[in-house]
């Protein structure tokens, strides 16, 4: 397994928000994660950060066979875990081009490599744009291509979306789709696959363009349901969220 | 009689020698040492300079060079001791006693825009004067109709210990001209405390131009008192650009802008990084006023260490159809430092506009997070953003300038 959550529980602020929460995810696999507002998707996501305010009083998570629990977010991003933000901070003085400079572990002194510059371009980035202080003043469609184009940077083996296609209209949902699944190999033939990746999504829209192999139902802090992301994407359509609330209670 | 006699300057001065100043902490004057005017031997060349000297120098973007410039002028401690007026057609750059030999209307241009009255400081360089002459301090003037893009560099160097050092400055950007001044001070490296007072006037005749780009870098016991007036004629535009980032003991100055001219334009742009016990208190003061006039003052701050921060700035509107914005933001990195953000917004008229806007905080939390889920290590993202925070853009300069003046705040913020 590339990732391998079991028994986590973590705390924000003194308060309990995710309970007992276990998730396997292995190599070449992407799974989504769907539940309703507060149930603590965006929490394990930045659990598995390793962001300070997320305390971990419960279990373990291991990437790449690693118990990672510990480790500070630098260190994990370092073993190859990457996140794209829904809401990311702007941050004052530092420019994308600064931030795609580090995150390709390129000299701040040199130019930004031919193969950045590519794929700023395709993700429809001129080349002032990238001079902007991060996030600063940026429209809804351009933070999420800049978190895409900063992921595309770093390559990680195992990528997080948060929401990445929220306040994205249908033209650039599409555009962000195909490098969705370049950083997860999907490109490549299912067998060879080596990236994974989590997405969380509302509406699930996304996966009319990113195909998923497992779907999990995250509710009040624990996964209450797993399985075919098609089957339970149309069962939530249906029958809402409730319906997993009664799903988990007969098991 | 001389005329600044006649104007009653050195009674007013006499006055006010024991005069505190309405701001900073109170300095014993008598603790330091007048210097014999022009006691050191003038130089040839700036190149001619010992090296740890040109390193000070370039530290605070003065280039011993004289790459890219249209002028120089050093003054050590009370010695004008290099002057290079050769290098532009456009400028002239002269020590002030030189000056006001050639020029005799010069001396209705002192002490007109910064009172001799104001406080102990300027009491004590107007009274020196009275003694020795008005001698120290440099002279600048863009003659009418030129555009001299690149700056002219001044410098005021402390050398010796417990020395007190006054200068007397005087820019004049002419009809239509425009001017850019580089100024950095420094003091040597063996040099532990002393006391710097400058007094500088500045005036922009109709349709001109000056920016003045300031680069401080004194030793950690040196007390700074520099004291500077502005004075704005139609359509007239003025740049300040201020920089700090090395400790200092004390420092207070608040420039003041006299927007008196109709469409006359003031912006104060300055970064101030506070380290160990620094005491800064800087402000920028904008009187808006004529018609049209417009001012906006722009300060970022970071205090560390036990350092404290005053960062002020004043608008007033006098007149109606003025515009004045101000913007004050600071960050504090340590629990023993501490910012204080004052701004002032004064309307006496009706139908203007003013505005303020402050924030001071800690660095916050989730732009820590965001950099090191990008793999940035906790204590670099923090560097980042200081210095990021910092490094505010510098509106107004010709490429050139602006170029290398990126160039020093990036040497500014690198010990950051």
């Amino acid at each position: 397994m590339l990732l391998e959550i079991e028994n986590l529980a973590v705390e924000v602020a003194g308060k309990r928000v995710l309970k007992d929460v276990n998730l396997s995810i292995a190599e070449g696999e992407t799974h989504v994660l769907l539940g309703p507002n507060g149930a603590g998707k965006s929490t394990l996501f930045l659990t598995i950060l390793g962001f300070p305010q997320y305390d971990v009083v419960e279990g373990s998570i291991k990437f790449k066979g690693q118990d990672i629990t510990k480790l500070s977010t630098a260190e994990r991003v370092k073993l190859g875990l990457g996140v794209s933000f829904q809401t990311p901070p702007a941050i004052r003085g530092v420019s994308v081009r600064d931030l795609l400079k580090i995150e390709s572990h390129q000299d701040m002194d040199e130019e930004l490599n031919p193969r950045m510059q590519e794929l700023a371009k395709q993700l429809k980035f001129s080349d002032e744009f990238l001079d902007r202080d991060v996030n600063l003043g940026f429209s809804g469609g351009e933070v999420k291509r800049s978190e895409i184009l900063q992921l595309l940077a770093q390559m990680p083996d195992f990528t997080m979306f948060d929401e990445p296609d929220s306040g994205v209209d249908i033209e650039n949902v599409e555009l962000l789709a195909s490098e969705i699944g370049t950083l997860l190999d999907k490109d490549k033939p299912q067998g060879s696959r080596k990236r994974s990746g989590l997405l969380i999504t509302h509406l699930g829209y996304i996966l009319n363009f990113v195909s998923a192999d497992r779907a999990h139902v995250l509710i009040d802090g624990v996964i209450s349901c797993s399985g075919n992301p098609i089957e339970i994407l149309e069962d939530i359509r249906k029958n809402g969220f409730n319906g997993c609330v009664e799903c988990a209670q007969c098991l | 009689m001389d005329v600044l006699s006649v104007r009653n300057v050195y009674d007013d001065a006499e006055r006010a020698k024991d005069k505190k100043a309405a701001l900073g902490a109170d300095i014993t004057i008598e603790n330091f040492s007048d210097e014999t005017v022009n006691a050191l031997d003038m130089i040839d060349d700036l190149d001619d300079l010992d090296k740890q000297t040109k390193k000070d120098l370039l530290q605070v973007g003065v280039d011993t060079e004289e790459k890219n410039r249209s002028g120089s002028f050093l003054q050590v401690d009370q010695s004008n001791i290099f002057t290079n007026n050769s290098m532009s057609d456009s400028i002239e750059v002269m020590n002030m006693g030189v000056a006001l030999e050639k020029y005799s209307w010069l001396e209705d241009y002192l002490w007109n825009v910064v009172k001799p009255d104001a406080d102990k400081y300027t009491a004590k360089t107007a009274l020196n004067e009275q003694e020795n002459g008005v001698l120290s301090g440099y002279f600048v003037r863009s003659l009418p109709g030129t555009k001299e893009v690149m700056p002219v560099q001044a410098c005021m160097f402390i050398s010796d210990e417990d020395i007190m050092q006054t200068a007397h400055n005087v820019i004049i950007a002419e009809e239509n001209s425009e001017l850019h001044l580089i100024t950095g001070c420094a003091t040597g490296d063996d040099v532990g405390s002393a006391m710097h007072v400058g007094v500088s006037e500045m005036y922009l005749k109709p349709g001109s131009k000056i920016t003045f780009t300031m680069v401080h870098n004194w030793a950690e016991q040196v007390e700074v008192r520099p004291r500077t007036g502005v004075k704005l004629m139609d359509n007239s535009t003025y740049i300040n650009n201020y920089i700090l980032t090395s400790p200092v003991s004390t420092i207070q100055s608040f420039p003041t802008a006299y927007c008196d001219g109709e469409n006359s334009r003031a912006i104060f742009q300055s970064i101030q990084g506070g380290k160990k016990d620094s005491i800064i208190d800087v402000g920028s003061r904008v009187l808006l006023n004529a018609k049209g006039a417009r001012g906006e003052v722009i300060s970022r701050a970071v205090a560390q260490d036990e350092s404290q921060i005053y960062a002020r700035g004043h608008l007033a509107g006098t007149v109606p159809e003025v515009k004045g914005h101000l913007e004050c933001h600071g960050l504090v990195l340590s629990d023993d430092s501490f910012i204080y953000a004052v701004p002032e917004l004064e309307a006496s008229s009706a139908n203007l506009e003013m505005s303020h806007e402050a924030a001071v905080g800690k660095i916050s939390e989730d732009e820590i997070n965001y950099l090191t889920s990008r793999g940035i290590a906790e204590e670099d993202a923090e560097s980042m953003i200081v210095r990021g925070f910092l490094n505010m853009d510098i509106t107004g300069l010709p490429d050139e300038l602006a170029e290398q003046t990126q160039r020093m705040i990036d040497m500014s913020l690198d010990g950051m």
